[in-house]
């Protein structure tokens, strides 16, 4: 929609050009969330998209993706053949509400930032133990796990005018195997609960990344074989039912049984 | 660097924050429609350098340098791109809102996308066509027949407008640009409840650009109500254009008009409104409640029935004695169902544009369901004769009831008449839903008592209806709820009471299904519980209690009634239905002993008319080039009643449909018509077209004969000429040579809506629910219409899948949600979610073989009932699956998992 209280696009070459940040600055990446609402207490938009990052670099370390990388670039990556986990890509893209149309504007960092509680991207950078890094505006970047990165339902550990500039993926991550459990309401819908387990091929830990169902990702490793009982107590201590969030795409009781349902399918392929 | 549009250059700028969506339409790509604005419904999808985006969420500078294609872009050197021709031949469409984007997001697909179609087109969103047209289209299925002279009637003719749609050529009413046009926009109540203590609207004057503002003092103080009926006392007087005590979250408080939104905007926010919060009620139970906030402090002449208790009408009726009734009954079943508050969602929000002419009158552009009564209530309200002004609709992006109420047009006149200037509002998605109107959310208890071999002795029942903060069809529904659903049952006795109740939640109107809908879902399921308790199949249990030919079915009401079954094919729809459910089609159940499998079907009859007053008039006149000029004031919506007249009338004229010019909805050019709801499209508005054509058909005749000096029984119309005996007289000759014989050639007739004759409706589903998350997938859809004589084939298995849909939606997800303040906190098509093209199965469709003896060529009303029995089919399969009797909408998987903890 038209945001009628913008008066003024910057478009920086490099993101340093901005020195001083102002209430009411916002950083455009997409667009894609900025213009579905109205934003009246925005007036100046600063584009990322002059800013030219790299999308993808893959790297025998691993794999590091620009905040302005578009959703479908990352959907339509292929990875390194020894990334076992990479399949989760495209399975969280296809993750979104939105629709592929959204997807070729989308970035990976405007949904991490909008810190959402569905946000797959949020899902799968998290379930991968990826680190984002943050550019203040003014003092040295900085690094932070995804998992501490989203504090809670459309809330983030992003001082004012402090930008993600990227989140990295390591290889070990990218070399798990996993396992993927979905719900959502209406066929195709918004996540109502989006859980992702993956398992160290060497050390058979497995990391279990509960996100959708909670006001932030709930992240739960466990030495190789956990026994159901482990893995629900460990939830319920990590995720109480306030922790479960409300709205029109599920009841808090409802994401919470189905936590503990899929948790347990997991656990299950995991460990078979 | 400039922007390129569809090959061609444009030097302008876009304003810093403006979307593409409407900077394309600034530059005149109208093709480029608003259904949200937010991203969600794809109705403005474009393309932007070959791949489609949702252009209301693209930055319009990131367009500079390249290309952009929109629906207006897409046919080459006038041909039809092939995605544009499959969507004419399937007829992809109703309303023809959504087409555009749908077309342009199919148009970019490949082969290997088509092969998932509901995860590639789950951006767009369509509330007409259940979306099966749309997958003809793209799997290249063509339904559309040829129009063939005389063969129009019952032939799958395309909608006369279908060119221009998907084209993106046809004007919905955004889609004019006018010189001097202001904006206007409004500020709406953050309260619950609330009197508005001062208003200080000098910082929102001084905005610039800024041309008036308007508050409750700036109105004529003037009680009306926003919905549209011939009678509008029918409804309370208990509205005024502006107020000074809000009454729900979202109830406009003051409205700006300016040079552009973005500073009618500005100014609403700056206008500062000193509030005095007042206890606020949002169960109608409570409202009605001694110590409750009273809502409306009205004079009897309102007339609110009883203001105190916040009850705007209270039913009480018997027929038979139920007391009795019960007493003989040896079974007896009772429960309390409750249906939920939920949206039109119609894809054109409202939306009008006022403006004067240079002799002073006074029009207004419209998407209304209803311009005749738009007109009477303008011209009430302003104190105008209503000749002064002229109201129209050119083509409704949707409607199902939403638009028949005045929500818009009266602001756009109250700041014409200050300003001089012609005046826009158009809703944006959110007001859709926080200040336009929804289906009402009823509490509906039964008590139905039975002998043990099925038959019935007792129906009571007790209807609590939430009007919401304005009465507008809250009595209408609520008689409604009270007969419709219950006739189709033969019982000697039957007791109604029901109660409209005021509560400060947005206002209930008019919603398909109109009050039925939810006593339906009630009613059906109670039925399914006799059953059950009887032990007897719910198709058994109804046979032996339905109304079958030569009844005069009643509901709770003693006296006459002008209720006749015309026609009668229930009998036929309950067949197909239970066959079809007995035939093992549709998919199986998933793999799983969690998987759970259940049957359930429903029936419905609804008088194709309502109770209230109803009419209708067609002119058609034979033109000197020999075809023909119809005019009706009938809006056309996607109920595709423009459709139906043409073949109407070129069927009695024995001639092809595109030999008649058609013009509706236009309180200049056509006749009185009180409006498009109702059912009444075929059975009032096509009636008052077959009696003007048949007079019409009999005066060429006669002047035929007359002229020819040939007997008239030799004379025979025949398309465009006349056989008189051996002599064959074309229609351009024949007008040509009778100049004192013109004025025979152009008729009127009215018809009246009474009798009213009755359609009927059986809905089956056999459906899997999955016993731990609560999932339902619907294995089998079967749907059975009685609608007399099929006049367009494709254009009623059209209605009945939209009208499914619809149903679907409101019966698994659909529901607006309010927080403890009366917010409501769904107000977007993400979080208030409508059927997608992934949500809704193939329905099989049938149709009952019955000629209706009222209806124009023995047809009946078809668009609006098949939602109707959905929903208790639903829930009686639902309750066959797991053994448990859910009662309340929706049955969403959160609403219902913990009940199946009990599941069989």
């Amino acid at each position: 929609m038209d945001l009628n209280t913008i008066t003024e696009v910057r478009r920086p070459s490099k993101a340093d050009e901005v020195k001083k940040w102002e209430m009411g600055f916002a950083w455009l990446a997409g667009g894609t969330w900025l213009f579905s609402e109205p934003q009246v207490n925005t007036h100046t938009l600063i584009d990322l998209e002059t800013l030219h990052w790299p999308s993808l670099t893959a790297s025998a370390e691993g794999l590091e993706i620009a905040a302005t990388c578009k959703v479908v670039e990352l959907d339509k990556f292929t990875a390194p053949r020894e990334w076992t986990s990479a399949p989760l890509f495209s399975e969280c893209c296809h993750s979104f509400l939105a629709s592929f149309k959204i997807w070729n504007e989308a970035t990976v960092g405007g949904n991490l930032v909008m810190s959402l509680p569905a946000g797959p991207m949020i899902s799968l950078t998290s379930a991968l133990e990826g680190v984002c890094t943050l550019w203040p505006r003014n003092g040295e970047p900085r690094k932070m796990p995804v998992v501490d990165f989203i504090t809670g339902n459309h809330k983030n550990a992003l001082a004012p005018g402090e930008l993600l500039r990227s989140i990295f993926l390591p290889a070990g991550a990218l070399k798990k195997t996993y396992a993927f459990r979905r719900f959502t309401l209406t066929h195709l819908g918004r996540s109502e609960v989006l859980i992702i387990g993956t398992r160290c091929p060497t050390t058979k830990e497995i990391l279990l990344t509960i996100t959708a169902s909670t006001l932030r990702p709930i992240q739960l490793r466990f030495q190789s074989s956990p026994t159901a009982e482990v893995v629900k107590s460990a939830i319920e201590k990590a995720a109480p039912i306030e922790l479960y969030l409300e709205d029109t795409h599920g009841s808090p009781a409802h994401r919470q049984h189905l936590t503990y349902y899929f948790a347990e399918q997991i656990r299950r392929e995991l460990t078979a | 660097m400039s922007y390129k549009i569809n090959g061609k250059t444009f030097n302008q700028e876009p304003r810093p924050g403006q979307c593409l969506r409407t900077f394309a339409r600034d530059l005149g790509w109208f093709g480029v429609k608003k259904g949200c604005d937010g991203g969600d419904c794809g109705a403005c999808t474009v393309w932007l350098d070959g791949k489609p985006v949702h252009s209301c969420l693209v930055p319009a500078f990131r367009a500079k340098g390249r290309e952009v294609t929109t629906i207006e872009g897409l046919a080459c050197n006038g041909v039809l791109h092939p995605m544009q021709q499959a969507f004419l031949d399937a007829q992809a469409f109703q309303c023809g809102f959504c087409a555009a984007g749908m077309i342009m997001t199919s148009a970019s697909l490949s082969d290997e996308d088509k092969k998932d179609l509901a995860f590639r087109l789950k951006g767009n969103l369509c509330r007409c066509t259940g979306y099966h047209a749309i997958e003809d289209a793209l799997n290249g299925v063509a339904s559309v027949e040829k129009d063939v002279a005389g063969k129009a009637c019952g032939s799958s003719l395309q909608n006369p407008l279908a060119h221009s749609i998907v084209t993106g050529t046809a004007r919905y009413t955004a889609d004019v640009k006018m010189d001097g046009m202001l904006h206007l926009k409004v500020l709406r109540s953050p309260h619950a409840h609330a009197k508005l203590l001062a208003i200080r609207t000098e910082k929102a004057a001084a905005v610039p650009g800024v041309h008036a503002v308007f508050t409750w003092k700036d109105v004529p103080r003037r009680p009306y109500t926003s919905a549209l009926h011939d009678d509008y006392r029918v409804d309370p007087d208990d509205t005024y254009i502006l107020d000074n005590v809000a009454r729900f979250v979202g109830q406009r408080i003051a409205a700006v008009a300016a040079e552009s939104e973005g500073a009618a905007e500005e100014a609403c926010r700056l206008i500062e409104v000193d509030y005095e919060v007042l206890p606020a009620v949002f169960d109608p139970e409570e409202a009605m409640l001694p110590g409750a906030p009273m809502l409306h402090h009205k004079e009897a002449d309102s007339r609110i029935q009883r203001p105190e208790k916040n009850v705007f009408v209270q039913i009480e009726s018997e027929y038979g004695n139920v007391a009795e009734g019960f007493k003989q009954a040896d079974v007896t079943v009772e429960r309390t169902f409750f249906s939920n508050k939920i949206q039109h969602a119609h894809l054109e929000t409202h939306i009008a544009i006022a403006s004067k002419s240079e002799d002073g009158r006074i029009h207004v552009r419209t998407s209304s369901q209803a311009p005749f009564q738009t007109k009477a209530k303008l011209a009430y309200l302003f104190g105008i004769y209503p000749e002064q002004i002229h109201v129209y609709a050119e083509r409704v992006g949707g409607g199902f009831g939403g638009k028949q109420e005045m929500l818009c047009e009266e602001l756009c006149v109250l700041a014409l008449l200050k300003t001089g200037r012609p005046v826009k509002w158009e809703f944006t998605r959110e007001e859709e839903f926080i200040g336009g109107v929804s289906r009402h959310p009823m509490k509906t208890s039964l008590k139905v008592g039975a002998k043990r071999d099925g038959t019935l002795t007792a129906i009571e029942i007790r209807v609590v209806s939430n009007t919401g903060a304005y009465g507008n069809h809250g009595g209408e529904t609520l008689g409604a709820s009270l007969g419709q659903s219950l006739q189709v049952y033969r019982c000697a006795n039957m007791k109604g009471t029901g109660y409209a109740v005021y509560t400060n939640i947005v206002p209930s109107g008019a919603f398909r299904g109109y009050g039925s809908s939810q006593t339906a879902f009630a009613i059906e399921s109670i039925m399914g519980d006799l059953a059950r308790k009887l032990g007897m199949n719910l198709f058994e249990l109804q046979r032996k209690n339905i109304v079958v030919p030569g009844d005069t079915p009643h509901s709770i009401w003693e006296g006459p009634s002008d209720v006749e079954m015309g026609s009668y094919g229930l009998d036929q729809c309950m067949d197909f239905v239970e066959k079809a459910l007995a035939s093992g089609r549709g998919s199986k159940k998933p793999e799983g002993n969690e998987w759970l499998e259940g049957r359930g079907h429903a029936i419905h009859m609804h008088d194709c008319i309502p109770p209230t007053e109803q009419r209708s008039e067609a002119h058609i006149k034979l033109r000197a080039d020999g075809t023909y000029y119809l005019t009706n004031g009938v809006t056309e919506m996607g109920n595709g009643t423009i459709t139906s007249m043409r073949q109407v009338a070129a069927s009695i004229l024995n001639t092809t449909a595109g030999r008649i010019e058609i013009t509706i909805a236009d309180t200049d050019r056509t006749a009185y018509d009180t409006g498009t709801f109702s059912s009444v499209g075929t059975s009032v508005s096509c009636k008052s077209v077959s009696l003007a054509a048949e007079i019409l058909r009999d005066n060429l005749l006669k002047v035929a004969s007359e002229f020819t000096s040939t007997p008239l029984e030799k004379c025979r119309l025949v398309d465009s000429e006349i056989q008189c005996g051996s002599r064959k007289v074309t229609l351009t000759e024949l007008f040509a040579s009778v100049p004192d014989a013109r004025h025979r050639l152009e008729v009127m007739r009215k018809a009246y809506g009474s009798p009213r004759t009755t359609c009927f409706n059986v809905h089956g589903f056999r459906i899997a629910v999955h016993r731990v998350t609560g999932e339902i997938r619907i294995l089998q859809s079967v749907h059975a219409a009685d609608a007399g004589t099929i006049l367009n084939p494709m254009q009623c298995r059209g209605q009945v899948e939209g009208a499914v849909a619809q149903g679907i939606g409101g019966s698994l997800f659909e529901r607006m949600v309010f927080d403890a303040n009366g917010k409501m906190i769904n107000p977007t098509f993400r979080n208030y979610r409508i059927s997608a093209f992934a949500d809704i199965p193939r329905t099989e469709i049938f149709f009952a073989d019955t000629y209706d003896a009222y209806g124009p060529l023995g047809a009946k009303s078809a668009g609006e009932t098949p939602i109707i029995p959905v929903a208790p089919a639903l829930g009686n399969a639902l309750a066959d699956a797991t053994g448990v009797r859910f009662d309340s909408l929706p049955f969403s998987a959160d609403r219902i998992f913990a009940q199946l903890a009990e599941a069989k």
